[in-house]
Parts: structure tokens; sequence; C-alpha cells
């Protein structure tokens, strides 16, 4: 697909801001940037990436390897709503074991089923997660 | 560090995986516009002086040293592809008046999804791996003690795996970083809503480790055809793009925008840069400006660029720069090298020196035509994109017509901007909405976070769940060594290691051993066969991959200038060369007590058809620290004066030397003079009591010599070299006739 052609018709299209003084141009201009940015931050604030889970788990102790494998097996088993280091924190107190060694264990693809039920059971009750 | 010792490498590498960062976030230079005097000068836009620099050429012979540093942030593009030898590049950089280092990487990382380790070598860049950052620190943060001024140290956070690099870069001391989800977007075909999402994350870890930011706005551009005619676009990527990291929690003080003078002579510049200069920094009052030098319209003319370069920097005296970058003047014709850094540097340290307090003398009209007008043009250019872009849709929509990057002046399109779809491109269909209990137990984490759920101490401190984060105990942070067995910085050591020890040495432009070496050569003929000629040439000076990196025709007819690249693959043992021993200076008061007790009297003059007296007036005069003032008794009898004159009053003087100066060297004139002054004095037979001491910028000491003069002196002697040796070689029987 091609953009679109047209002449340079700025003076025609500035008559609307012809009369505006120079700082409520200046006014104008952000009073655009921020509605044109708005919808972004929305659409940033309520979706994830499997590169932003990536960061969580660097956060989290373990190194870019281990972390792309977690994210991959999570993206898997449908657990990115979630949230990567999510279900790393829920299986390592389920499992009574060490944050690390759950993580790593998921990051063989080990326990994704039982994510799965977890997570799952967790939405069915409605329970408050502790 | 000491100044006089090589920086050692491995100790760099040593026990990185215990090293931590000595700070976090960038810094500002200090002491920036304070009034302060250096040398015979005050200066009004300088900040804080370096502990240990190389002061400008001229500097160092004329003024004594002084090495003002400009208030501006000053910026080096430093990515060899061998990060090792960039450390002594960004070193070489530090001592130039560079406080910015900013590391390009390789071809293709944008690209992979997830972070890189290891040390691999890189193409037109280095693989940022967290073992090369952190090496790169340590020798900064050693650095920046040696130069005394913190050295911000920066690279990318774009691409797929920006919310990684970005902790990569938190956690390990990194100032400052690009960020811009346009850049993805338009440049590298990232998913636009993947480019957004990513962004918001990764400026918000920005944000926590202070972190400056710079944004992709000058890609369009080097991008469009026209460069010019992309102004208002301009306005519009910057206001996107700051507009989006405020939100996100990114303070604007660390937000800076990346500005390049559009165009470049011969275009009248001036008339189209200056006013979209100033709308720039109008509109965006509040935040930082990070002033880029012009790469569109660069050519491998290192001359060239180097004179647009000057006049983006006098548009930046002439509006602000909070940092200025510099560009290699060697970018059209090479991965830059290390001389080109130095000379990039020097040009920005130069030119905003001499232009220091131009605003006390000049101001721009900026309220009378045509700056007046073409200001307020360029702002509603940019206010009826955004109009157009909200009708579109918004900014995903305004993506998917091409409405960005098109080389017609805005609202003129041609059609010819860069479509994107937001259902396409790399990372499509991989941003996943949060569910309602979605969690992210760390710091700096951006959007929607139910840590509420696990109670108010995890609300305020989401990383409180897993005991904190790395942010808190970096020694949670995972070290990755090497996953190469063979691509790695260690074999590549290996390669070099002969080069490291002192023995030897082999010429380099960008990696050691390289053996890169540059001519320059005029040949009479057209270009083509100039060309060709060079390539020859090269060959036959014994040079390997020889390239022409340079053709400009001086003539269609009488000739080319071509400039030739290639490797000089032999390494110089440094114990078989001859070296001149250091001149073995009297200590002046010495000198004094000898002519006290032995007085010494001397004839001087600049001999043939020669009317330079500068040089020889600076080795007589007492002011000059000349001769004189060692109490040798001086008969100056001016320019041009015949040999046979000048020994001539040596006799009549009864002198002890003479001291000739030598300019004109055309033709080998002055060592032919030299031969004919040692002839004078044989014939008069005064030779053996009259010293005969030649001086001149083109004389070479040895050959001086080997005409038959006692001594010779070059560019750089000063009063007390000569006064030494007249000193040294002692007075002579006086009586005439001792040789008859």
């Amino acid at each position: 697909m091609k953009g679109k052609e047209r002449a340079d018709d700025y003076a025609t299209r500035r008559e609307r801001l012809a009369t505006l003084t120079e700082p409520e141009l200046e006014e104008r201009f952000w009073a655009l940037a921020d509605r044109l940015t708005k919808p972004l931050v929305e659409l940033a604030r309520t979706h994830t990436t499997p590169a932003i889970e990536r960061s969580v788990l660097l956060r989290m102790g373990f190194s870019s390897m281990e972390a792309k494998g977690i994210v991959d097996h999570c993206a898997g088993a449908g657990l990115m709503g979630k949230g990567a280091g999510h279900v790393v924190l829920r299986m390592a107190r389920r499992w009574r074991m060490p944050l690390r060694d759950a993580g790593l264990r998921l990051g063989l693809g080990e326990g994704w089923d039982e994510a799965a039920t977890e997570f799952a059971a967790a939405e069915t009750v409605g329970e408050m997660i502790r | 560090m000491k100044p006089d010792e090589k920086l050692d490498i491995e100790e760099i590498l040593a026990d990185l995986e215990n090293y931590r960062p000595k700070r976090r976030g960038w810094t500002w230079r200090e002491g920036r516009g304070e009034r302060r005097t250096m040398g015979p000068f005050a200066y009004l836009d300088c900040s804080a002086p370096l502990a240990c620099s190389v002061p400008l050429p001229a500097s160092a012979a004329h003024f004594g040293g002084v090495d003002p540093q400009p208030n501006a942030t000053i910026t080096t593009e430093i990515a060899s592809g061998r990060f090792e030898d960039d450390i002594r590049r960004m070193r070489m950089a530090a001592w130039h008046g560079a406080d910015h280092i900013m590391v390009i990487r390789t071809a293709g990382q944008s690209h992979m999804d997830g972070l890189i380790e290891g040390t691999p070598q890189g193409v037109g860049g280095v693989p940022i791996t967290r073992k090369q950052v952190r090496a790169q620190r340590k020798a900064l943060d050693r650095i920046e003690d040696e130069v005394g001024r913190p050295i911000n140290y920066h690279s990318y956070v774009s691409g797929v795996a920006g919310p990684e690099i970005a902790v990569l870069f938190a956690e390990e001391g990194v100032n400052g970083a690009h960020q811009d989800p346009q850049y993805n977007v338009l440049y590298r075909n990232v998913n636009m809503v993947r480019s957004f999402v990513d962004a918001a994350e990764a400026k918000r870890i920005l944000a926590w480790a202070g972190i400056a930011q710079i944004d992709g706005a000058h890609n369009a551009n080097a991008t469009a055809r026209q460069a010019w005619k992309v102004m208002p676009e301009l306005l519009v990527q910057h206001a996107i793009n700051c507009a989006f990291s405020v939100k996100v929690g990114l303070p604007k003080e660390l937000v800076c925008l990346s500005t390049v003078p559009p165009t470049a002579p011969p275009a009248p510049r001036l008339r189209y840069d200056l006013p979209y200069a100033v709308a720039v920094r109008e509109l965006f009052r509040d935040f930082k400006m990070r002033a880029q030098q012009n790469t569109k319209y660069m050519t491998s003319s290192t001359r060239e660029a180097t004179v647009t370069h000057t006049l983006d920097l006098l548009i930046s005296a002439l509006t602000s720069a909070d940092i200025q970058s510099t560009i290699t003047p060697d970018e059209g014709r090479n991965v830059p090298w290390h001389i080109y850094n130095m000379e990039g540097v020097d040009t920005a340290r130069q030119a905003l020196c001499g232009l220091d307090g131009i605003r006390e003398l000049v101001a721009l009209r900026r309220q009378e035509e045509p700056m007046a007008g073409a200001v307020r043009e360029l702002k509603e250019r940019a206010v009826l994109f955004m109009e157009e872009m909200l009708e579109a849709g918004g900014y995903f929509a305004a993506v998917e017509q091409g409405m960005f990057v098109d080389s017609g002046r805005y609202p003129e399109r041609q059609g010819d901007g860069i479509v994107r779809q937001a259902n396409g491109g790399v990372g499509a269909d991989s941003v996943f909405e949060r569910d309602p209990d979605y969690l992210a137990p760390v710091t700096a984490h951006f959007g929607f976070n139910n840590a509420a759920a696990y109670g108010p101490e995890a609300e305020r401190d989401p990383a409180s769940l897993v005991d904190g984060c790395t942010f808190e105990k970096p020694e949670k942070i995972v070290f990755v060594d090497e996953l190469d067995p063979e691509d790695n910085v260690a074999r590549r050591l290996e390669e070099t290691a002969g080069l490291r020890d002192g023995s030897r040495v082999k010429p380099e432009m960008e990696w050691a051993g390289d053996g890169w070496v540059q001519t320059v050569l005029f040949l009479p003929v057209e270009e083509r066969l100039a060309r060709a000629a060079a390539l020859e040439m090269g060959a036959r000076m014994g040079l390997r991959d020889v390239e022409a990196i340079h053709v400009e025709p001086l003539h269609p007819a009488e000739g080319t200038r071509v400039e030739i690249k290639g490797r000089f693959d032999a390494e110089i043992v440094l114990s078989e060369l001859a070296v001149p021993p250091e001149p073995d200076l009297l200590d002046e008061d010495e000198i004094r007590q000898a002519v006290k007790r032995r007085p010494i009297r001397i004839v001087a003059a600049t001999v043939g058809e020669d009317e330079h007296s500068v040089g020889l007036r600076e080795i007589l005069d007492i002011k000059h620290g000349g001769v004189e003032g060692f109490g040798i008794e001086c008969h100056y009898l001016g320019t041009s004066v015949p040999l046979e004159k000048l020994v001539d009053a040596a006799v009549e003087y009864d002198a002890d030397a003479i001291l000739a100066s030598m300019i004109i060297s055309h033709d080998d004139i002055h060592y032919r003079s030299m031969r004919r002054l040692h002839e004078l004095a044989v014939e008069k037979g005064v030779r053996q009591r009259l010293a005969l001491v030649c001086g001149g910028s083109q004389v070479s000491p040895e050959l001086a010599v080997r005409q038959g003069v006692d001594a010779g002196f070059g560019r750089g002697t000063k009063g007390r070299h000569v006064a030494s040796f007249l000193v040294r070689r002692g007075r002579r029987p006086t009586k005439r006739g001792d040789e008859a």
C-alpha cells in the first residue's frame, strides 16, 4: 500500500490557525500530542509482551536464557495474561521451593498443566491470592 | 591508571562477575556557565576543566596548553565491532573532552528476541551483552577517575528486546539510552503495538535508573529524500515520544530530543535550519536538546563533513545544546577510525570554545521577518499534521496511511511515506492482554499490576514479594560469561597478544593490529584513471586490501585527489629502531652560570632571499625565553642577509657562533645554504673557532649536520635548546688565524 499524494494546501488549511496567538498555537500542539498518545499509553497499561515478561524475570534473578525458556512455555500454556513472574511466584509457593528452583523447573517445560489448574481454580472460586 | 601507562584490558576483564558500577544515572558537566579565567582568557560558556586532557593542537603550541571545556556534554560514537579495542579509543576520547560515549549495536540486534550473552564480534557495531557492558562500564569508571569528570555511557533500548535491555542497562550503570518506539516501527518494521507496549515498560525502567533518554526523530531527517521538507514531521515525532514518555513516568529533564540541522551547504542552510532549531527549542522548552550533527548529506570528503559539522555547532551556539553529539568526519568512507573520533570531538571543542560568549554579541532577530514567519509556519504545519493524524484515527492509522517519512513538505504529500500495518511486522501477535489477576513482582514495572491482591506491602512495593528484585539486590543478577568457545574476546586477544607487551608496533585504525593506513595522492589524470592508478600504487607500496576511499576531481583534465587505504602487514620491533635521543638540556641556571664564566657572543640572521624573522627572534629575544636571557651577547643582522656578509660579521665581532635561520626550503635550498655557509667559513679560515648553527621549520638536525654545520634545529626549538648546545660546545680560542 502506498500513501496518498497531495499538493501543498497549507495556505487554506492554516486559516483556522491564523487567529491563534503563538502561545495558543503551542497549547494546541501539546493538546494534540496528548490526545494522540493517550490511547497508546492505555494500550501499554493493559497489555504485556514476551519482552516485558522476560524483563520481569531478569529482575527476579533469572538469566536471559532462563527467562526466555520460562516465557516461551508461559505463552504455550496460555498464561501470559497472568504474568510470567506471577506464575513462577505462585508455583514456588505451591511447590514450597525457592523461587529460582521453581523458575528453572518451569523453564524446562515442567509443571505447566499444574500451573494452568492453579490459576483456573483461583479464577473459579474468586479466591484472593495470598 | 597512570597517564603514561597503557590500559590493561586483561585486568578490566578479570573478575567481571563480581564487578558493580560506581553509580547510576545521567550526569551533567559541573560548573557550567560560570565565568572562569584560563590562561590569558575569560570564558563565559565553559564548564569545569579536566584533570588530564590532550589540549587542542594550537593550545599546546601557542596558548600554554589551556583546555577550556564547553558547557555541553560532548558525545562520540565508538563501536568498531570489537569492544575490547573500543575501550582504548574511549580513553583517548575522554582525554579529548568527550563525556558521553555511545555504543552502536551490531547489525540485526534490534530483531533479536532476547538478550545476547558473551562477547561475539560485531558488524557495524558491537553486540550489546552483559559482559561487554560491564567491561566497558568498569573501564569508564577508571577513565572518569583519571580525567576527573563523570563519563556517561550510552547504547540503545530499541528493537524487540527493549524492556530486557533497559533492565540490563539499569543494573549495569548505563547512563543514557536511545528509546523511541517510532524508530522500531518506521525503520525496523517492529510491530507497532508491540513497540509501544514494550516502550512503556522500558521507559519506566529508564526513569527508575535515572537514565537519560534520546529519541529517534533524527532518523527521519536521514531517511527523507529532501531533508529540509521533513521538518514539520520531525516536530510531530518529537511530540509523540515526549508526550508518551512523560505519561509513562519519565521526568522531562531525562527526555532529550535528538535534533539535527536538517540540511547542509551548498544549501543556504542557516536560513532553513536556524528557524527550525528555534521552533524545536520553543515547543520543547521543558525538555533537553541533544544536538546531533548532519549525516544526511555527508560524502567521503572529511573536509566537507567538518565544515558542515562546524556550521551545526554554530547553530547549537546560537540556540542551545545540552548534549552536543559528534559524527566522525570519516563516516562517509569508513566504519569510524580512532583518529576521526578524536577529530570529531576536537571539532566540537574547538568550535564551541571559539564561539564562547557569542550570544552576548549576537542576538537572533526572533520577532522580525523572516525568522518570525518561518518559526510560526513550522509550528502550524506540525499542528496540521497532528490534526490529520487524529482525523485518520490516531497514531496507528496514520502510520498505516503512510503519513510518516513522506518526502513532501507537510501538508504536501508525495505518497512515498513508510507504510506499516498495525497487525504486521516483527513481533506481530505477541501482545497479550493482562488478566485482572496479572502480577509482576518487581520494581519499576509500568501499568496494571494486581499486587494489591497480595496485601498492602506488596501493593506499595511489588518486589517485596520476591524479597527484593535485582534493582534492590544486585547480588541476584545472573552473570553469564561466554557461550561461544570460538567467537569471544579471549580468542581475539590471543591473536594480538604480541602487540600488547610493548615489544612491537603495527598501525591500527579500528582494531589492534589491523594494519590500516591511509595515503593521499594527487594524480595529474582524470578521475577513472586516477582511481585505477592509485590502487596500483597502493599495491606497489606493499599494502594489502587496497581501496580508494575518496576520489575527488580537482579539474576534469588536470588531475584528481585520491585517498586510498590499505593494510600494512609488518610489525616493527621497537628495540631495533634507531630513535634519536631526547635533547639533553642544561638547567637554565647552569647555562647562566656557564655564560658568566665564559661569555658567548653570536651573530644571527635569516639568510638568503628570506624575509622570515619571527622564528629567529623567538630564539634570540629575552622576552620569548631566547638566548639573550642567558646572558649571551647577540648581534642580529636582520633578514635576507647574504651568507658571506654573515660570516664577515662573525669575524668582525669576533663571535663564537653563527645562528642562521633558513625558513625557505623549496628544492632543498636550505641544505645547500648550509653547505655554502660551511665552505665560506673554511675559506675565510674561521671554521674551527666558529660554531655554525642553522634552524628552521623544515630543518632536520641529522641532515643539517651532514651538510657540514655543527647543529641543526627544527620546529619547536626554544632558546634553551640552542643555549645548551652553545655552552656545551665551549668557547674556542679567539685569536685570528688559528687555521691558517
